[in-house]
């Protein structure tokens, strides 16, 4: 049974149709790369498959369930984790902090208003941090952190909620190309370890080809590529939308900023 | 470091105490409270009529061979700071009488405080029935004619005036309301054929004087009854002279005739209105004319109603601690019981049936002279012929005492 | 009534929104613009009819009058360039809502001023030279100059929307109200900017209060009246479009209208006068637009509105320095009584300050983690008064019934309230809570049967052991330590967390499985339950209950004391309430214009801390510790 089921998945913006019946799926364990141009409909796909956006029509099943519709909070609740093109932490806590809240809404203690934050699930927390290899900052406030350390607190945010799927929205956006590298291992290796699906958008191509199992390709709304890395590099459909002619894009995408 | 902040507040506030608390045995000390910030216009006059009282008397030798000092504290113009304040003077001054306040619910609100707390309170200025009658009790008396007082006053020429159809006009609190209620209790009374064609409650200081004076007109009625002053007065005024809304109609209008509601509408005041106020200008009596003299020699300005209110405030109290040859309350109240004080406007009386002064006030009519609203053919009305008699009042004081 | 009697107060009501759409047209640029949220523009107003009026009456006649009108609009243009210069300036770094501090001392300060030179009598201008007379229509006379004024509303209307649209000024104003941000990166003098739509909008509210002269005396008094009426219309009309704001002039005045034109109507069989709404319309029209339009007739959703401020720091428990001044804090209270006999004073002032220190603490909890600019908070504390007093009036309960009634009916009223509120974020949040207090405020005030109106319920004294002083200073310092300490325990909770991560990102939260809405209510709700504990504790220290008691400067009071002492620290609500409560009742006693020194003091505290007291103190710490 795969994790994630999309299909026929659409929705209009004042006319424009973003995304255009969508139809793919999500595998067990698998690593599997959403890309297209800007304005393919790639965000709009990833909202409406969060709870950010209610798709038109269509319908997206995980766990064997409607998740259409449903608010983000629920479909966290059933476990789908989630991280933001633009990471961001709770500004006002700490490190550490951040990832006990997250294990605390896991654990429905939310509503809890006697015992202190500082003494729940705080092992489990430093663990996380150490598996992301934040430990050591775990007492810091989370607004003093570099953008690199932001992006890894937030994948260890994801991961405390213990999910089957996680949605990666760009996930090494806004990083050096050293930083992006050691940022997609570390993600790849633990969800690997924890059997974890990932759906990611990503811009750096040179990631895509060099980390997914498996890439879907959106060009104005419509699915026009599904392979591996080899099948999609070659299809002329993709390059064509890419570029209007056949050459390779890696080059391309290395010119840009 | 961060809280020690609270403690600093607290010992300040020891400090402070313990700095004021030490006070001359010669003299007597009266604590005085009012909404000084919040009603300007009548109690700036009001505090130099109470200046003129305290000098007149020091300066003939105090009371009971003792200097008055009046400590004037203003009481926020609501109930809750006021309580704290009349606290304040209470533990702080170390006062056992209380005068002043002016909105109706904060001299209840002190009313109830000086009952609770056995001080003596003499309400200034507040005009609320309920002071003297339903809330009233032993320790309170008041001086200023209440609404109930105000509105049988102009009553006389209400009725003679032979009017069916009237409208009326009121600030929508507590002293408009009694008025209003009062007037008509005697309206229905004195002239069981007359109609309420409309009643106009805007919010105290807010009214849409455009919109209000428009419906009243609407409404057709022969005769306006007004409670509106200060700048609601103002505004009425100036777009019902606009709109016609008074021609060819009688207006019955309460206060309007004291200088600090009429005189900031220059030769815009309404002619011909029927009004209760004070015409320092044309009271020949010799005892205002002492008053008034000693007033401009003062504070080179004429007086205003609120002037008279603090003067006669500052000489019932000397009158009654005089009376009762000590300042200790209970010996105060049984001495203010009957207490005769001589006033700019003629000698009155504090009824001992309710603790309510029979200070009288002037009616007339509204005129112009030289481009200057005056009241003319105006009378002085004596409270006391206007209360209702000590049986009737016993039942209006279920606490009273 | 007739259907032309109804016309006709419906043209008229069109001058009446010409005169509001003035002054709420500058404090929606202002705010579109700056975000401050300029409590002083009915004070700019207030000097604008005392100046026209004052030049009007020196040089009469034509030149006089229109020429004061145009003269005066400048001064006070010029007058708010100089206030944003000079004083606001050095604030806009400072935590979100701190410059309302700033305003409510101009507030202060400049009535004060006008009191000092025109004296306390209301000063009645001229009337309008050439428009002193009235039109003929419907068969009534209609004033010429309000035909001028319905006339010139739109007039100005139409040359403001213009030069929004044309100019690059408008432009650059108009993209600095959709998102300020963009306006630095535009590379634009943003000092200069913020001067001149400051200036912009004082202008607007001298001009408005200018021609008011022809109608209504200057007064001491109008100075709050219309800052309520503007920052309805604004809200009503969306945070900045102008536009927005003449639409929800036209529809406030209108109804305003309808009511007084209805008069006394009966319904099934009761006869109910319509006038007397005129108190409350304006805010029942606020409630229902922004429930159902959450930003306006015409406003558009804002952009989330990063502060310019540093965020807060990471919530840490107290170290054993505050643990040992707390406790110092609880010795000192409980040996207060023993200055019963020497110094009784102190016990009443102690329990005025232990009330505000509570009162100001549970909106903190909201206002500070929760984010929730609550600018109604006197409604909680309102419904907790009047739920002692009512059961005491009614009932005839003692002391311990009205304590537990008390927060009871506030958490139903914060509880019913909140859940619309929360719906809401920012200034639309601030101003729905604003508009269910005045809501609370009107009912208190017109149910008389029930309530007492304006005089509210007498005779609410607390029953022994409690009626003597120390006994009940003793009750307030132990319900106001509990109420401190619990609400200081659900912060350092996983719920007080959950409200701060609501705060700080809803979408975050959200996506972390957390129900911001629903977290933010109850968190409301129990604000709202604390603060009826401090008013009915309040009720039985003053024996009495009134409307003055819970309107809206209540509400400013309680903001005021959290901002003075710190938004972003747990401690400043208390060290604010406790400052502002002393300093009121201390500066009250020593002299005559005691507003305006209470407003040159806060300034003062403004300019020094801008991060209030205890944020103020605590950086400072930071800095001697860390060099």
């Amino acid at each position: 049974m795969n994790t994630l089921e999309i299909a026929n998945l659409s929705k209009s913006f004042g006319g424009v149709r973003a995304v255009d019946a969508v139809t793919f799926a999500v595998r067990p364990g698998e690593f599997l790369a959403l890309i297209g141009p800007n304005g393919a409909g790639k965000s709009t796909c990833f909202n409406m498959i969060n709870g950010q956006l209610a798709p038109d029509s269509g319908s997206i099943r995980f766990a064997d369930r409607e998740i259409a519709g449903l608010p983000s909070r629920m479909i966290w609740q059933l476990g789908v984790g989630r991280t933001f093109q633009v990471a961001a932490t709770f500004v006002s806590m700490t490190v550490v902090e951040n990832v006990q809240l997250a294990l605390l809404s896991h654990a429905g203690e939310i509503f809890r208003g006697w015992r202190p934050v500082a003494r729940r699930h705080r092992e489990r927390a430093l663990e996380l941090l150490g598996e992301v290899g934040m430990r050591e900052a775990a007492e810091r406030a989370s607004r003093e952190l570099a953008y690199g350390d932001i992006k890894r607190l937030e994948f260890a945010i994801a991961l405390a909620s213990a999910p089957k799927l996680l949605l990666m929205d760009e996930p090494t956006a806004g990083m050096a190309p050293r930083e992006r590298t050691d940022l997609i291992t570390l993600v790849k290796r633990l969800v690997v370890e924890r059997g974890i699906s990932v759906l990611f958008t990503e811009h750096s191509m040179d990631v895509v080809f060099a980390f997914a199992d498996r890439i879907i390709v959106l060009a104005r709304g419509k699915l026009i590529a599904d392979g591996d890395a080899k099948a999609v590099r070659e299809n002329a459909l993709v390059q064509q939308v890419y570029f209007g002619t056949g050459k390779s894009f890696e080059r391309k995408r290395e010119l840009l900023p | 470091m961060i809280t020690r902040v609270p403690l600093i507040a607290l010992v300040a506030v020891a400090a402070t105490a313990l700095s004021a608390s030490a006070f001359a045995q010669d003299t007597i000390k009266i604590g005085e409270l009012n909404s000084y910030k919040s009603q300007p216009a009548f109690l700036e006059p009001y505090k130099h009529g109470i200046e003129l009282a305290v000098d007149e008397i020091n300066k003939s030798g105090g009371v009971l061979g003792k200097k008055l000092e009046v400590i004037s504290r203003d009481d926020g113009g609501n109930p809750g700071d006021a309580v704290r304040v009349a606290e304040e003077l209470v533990t702080r001054e170390g006062v056992n009488i209380l005068a002043g306040t002016f909105l109706s619910n904060v001299g209840l609100a002190v009313t109830e405080y000086a009952g609770k707390n056995k001080v003596f309170f003499l309400a200034a200025e507040p005009l609320t029935d309920k002071i003297t009658w339903q809330n009233g009790n032993k320790y309170t008396y008041r001086l200023r004619s209440s609404t109930y007082m105000q509105v049988a006053m102009l009553m006389p020429d209400i009725v003679a005036a032979k009017k069916k159809r009237w409208a009326l006009v009121y600030p929508n609190f507590e002293y408009g309301q009694s008025a209003v209620e009062a007037f008509k209790k005697l309206l229905k009374e004195k002239q069981p054929d007359a109609e309420i064609v409309t009643e106009q409650a805007p919010p105290l200081g807010k009214v849409d004087a455009g919109a209000v004076a428009q419906a009243i007109d609407d409404a057709k009625p022969d005769a306006i009854f007004n409670v509106l002053f200060g700048p609601d007065l103002a505004k009425f005024v100036r777009e019902g002279n606009t709109r016609g809304t008074f021609q060819n109609r009688f207006v019955a209008s309460l206060l309007s005739g004291e200088p600090e509601y009429i005189d900031p509408l220059r030769d815009e005041a309404p002619v011909g209105w029927l009004v209760t106020g004070y015409p320092w200008y044309a009271i020949a009596t010799p005892e205002h004319k002492a008053f008034l003299d000693a007033y401009q020699a003062r504070f080179h300005d004429y007086p205003r109603l609120g002037s008279v209110v603090g003067y006669v405030t500052i000489k019932s109290i000397a009158a009654g601690i005089t009376k009762a040859g000590s300042t200790d309350t209970d010996k105060l109240i049984v001495a203010f019981e009957n207490l005769k004080v001589d006033s700019p406007f003629g000698p009155f009386v504090y009824r001992a049936s309710d603790h309510q002064a029979t200070m009288g006030a002037y009616v007339g009519k509204t005129a112009l002279k030289d481009g200057k609203p005056v009241m003319v053919e105006f009378k002085y009305v004596d409270g006391a012929a206007v209360l209702p008699p000590d049986d009737e009042v016993k039942k209006l004081r279920p606490a009273g005492g | 009534m007739t259907v032309q009697s109804l016309l006709f107060q419906a043209i008229d009501g069109l001058a009446a929104a010409s005169g509001l759409f003035f002054v709420a047209a500058g404090l929606s640029l202002i705010f579109g613009v700056t975000r401050i949220v300029n409590i002083a523009h009915g004070s700019l107003y207030m000097l604008g009819t005392y100046v026209a009026a004052t030049i009007a009456l020196r040089f009469e006649g034509a030149l006089g009058f229109w020429g004061g009108v145009i003269l005066t609009a400048a001064l006070i243009g010029l007058f708010g360039a100089v206030i944003e210069i000079v004083l606001l300036r050095r604030i806009y770094r400072a935590p979100e809502l701190f410059q309302l501090l700033a305003t409510f001392a101009l507030v202060l300060i400049i009535n004060d001023a006008a009191l000092w030179i025109w004296g306390p009598e209301d000063l009645l201008g001229p009337r309008a030279p050439g428009l002193r007379g009235a039109i003929e229509v419907l068969g009534r006379r209609l004033p010429t100059y309000n035909v001028f004024l319905i006339v010139i509303g739109p007039l100005v209307l139409l040359i403001l929307h213009l030069a929004l649209a044309k100019t690059r000024f408008g432009r650059l104003v108009r993209a600095a109200t959709q998102d300020r941000e963009m306006v630095g990166a535009l590379g634009v003098n943003q000092g200069l900017l913020f001067t001149s739509v400051f200036a912009l909008g004082s202008l607007l509210a001298g001009l408005g209060g200018a021609l008011q002269v022809a109608r209504e005396p200057a007064s001491l008094l109008t100075d709050l009246i219309v800052i309520s009426d503007a920052f309805v219309v604004v809200v009503v009309g969306g945070m900045g479009s102008i536009t927005g704001a003449y639409l929800a002039a036209v529809i406030i005045a209108e109804v305003k209208a309808l009511c007084i034109s209805i008069g006394t109507a009966s319904i099934a069989g009761v006869a109910f006068n319509f006038s007397k709404l005129t108190l409350v319309a304006e805010f029942l029209v606020m409630a229902v637009v922004l429930i159902v339009r959450p930003h306006g007739l015409l406003g558009r959703r804002q952009t989330v509105m990063r502060s310019l401020a540093e965020p807060e720091e990471p919530l840490r428990p107290a170290p054993a320095a505050l643990k040992a001044v707390g406790a110092g804090v609880v010795v000192a209270l409980a040996l207060t009584p023993l200055l019963a006999r020497s110094q009784p004073y102190v016990l009443v002032l102690g329990i005025d300050v232990l009330l505000m220190v509570l009162f100001a603490t549970s909106l903190h909890f909201i206002m500070g983690p929760g984010g929730m600019h609550s600018f109604g908070h006197a409604a909680y504390f309102g419904l907790g008064a009047y739920g002692a007093g009512l059961l005491v009036k009614w009932f005839a309960a003692t002391m311990p019934f009205g304590l537990v009634a008390a927060p009871i009916l506030a958490l139903l009223g914060a509880l019913l309230f909140g859940w619309f509120a929360v719906r809401l974020s920012g200034v639309y949040l601030a101003m729905l809570t604003l508009a269910f207090a005045q809501i609370v405020w009107s009912i208190a005030t017109q149910w008389g049967e029930l309530t007492g109106g304006s005089n509210g319920i007498l005779g609410i004294w607390p029953s022994a052991p409690f009626d003597i002083r120390s006994a009940f200073f003793l009750l307030t310092a132990a319900l106001t330590l509990l109420g401190v300490l619990l609400l200081r325990r659900l912060l350092f909770a996983p719920f007080g967390y959950a409200m701060r991560a609501g705060r700080d990102s809803q979408l975050r939260a959200e996506a972390i499985g957390i129900d911001v809405r629903r977290v933010h209510w109850i968190g409301f709700a129990i604000a709202g339950a604390v603060a009826g504990v401090a008013g009915g504790l309040f009720a039985f220290a003053k024996g009495s209950i009134s409307p003055e008691t819970i309107d809206v400067g209540r509400s400013i009071d309680a903001l005021v004391m959290v901002l003075l002492g710190g938004i972003q620290t747990l401690t400043g609500p208390i060290v604010g309430a406790s400052v502002f409560a002393v300093l009121q009742d201390t500066v009250m006693r020593q002299t005559e214009y005691w507003r305006a020194l209470l407003g040159a003091i806060i300034l003062a505290l403004v300019l020094l801390f801008p991060a209030g007291i205890v944020g103020g103190l605590a950086r400072l710490r930071l800095r001697l510790v860390r060099p």
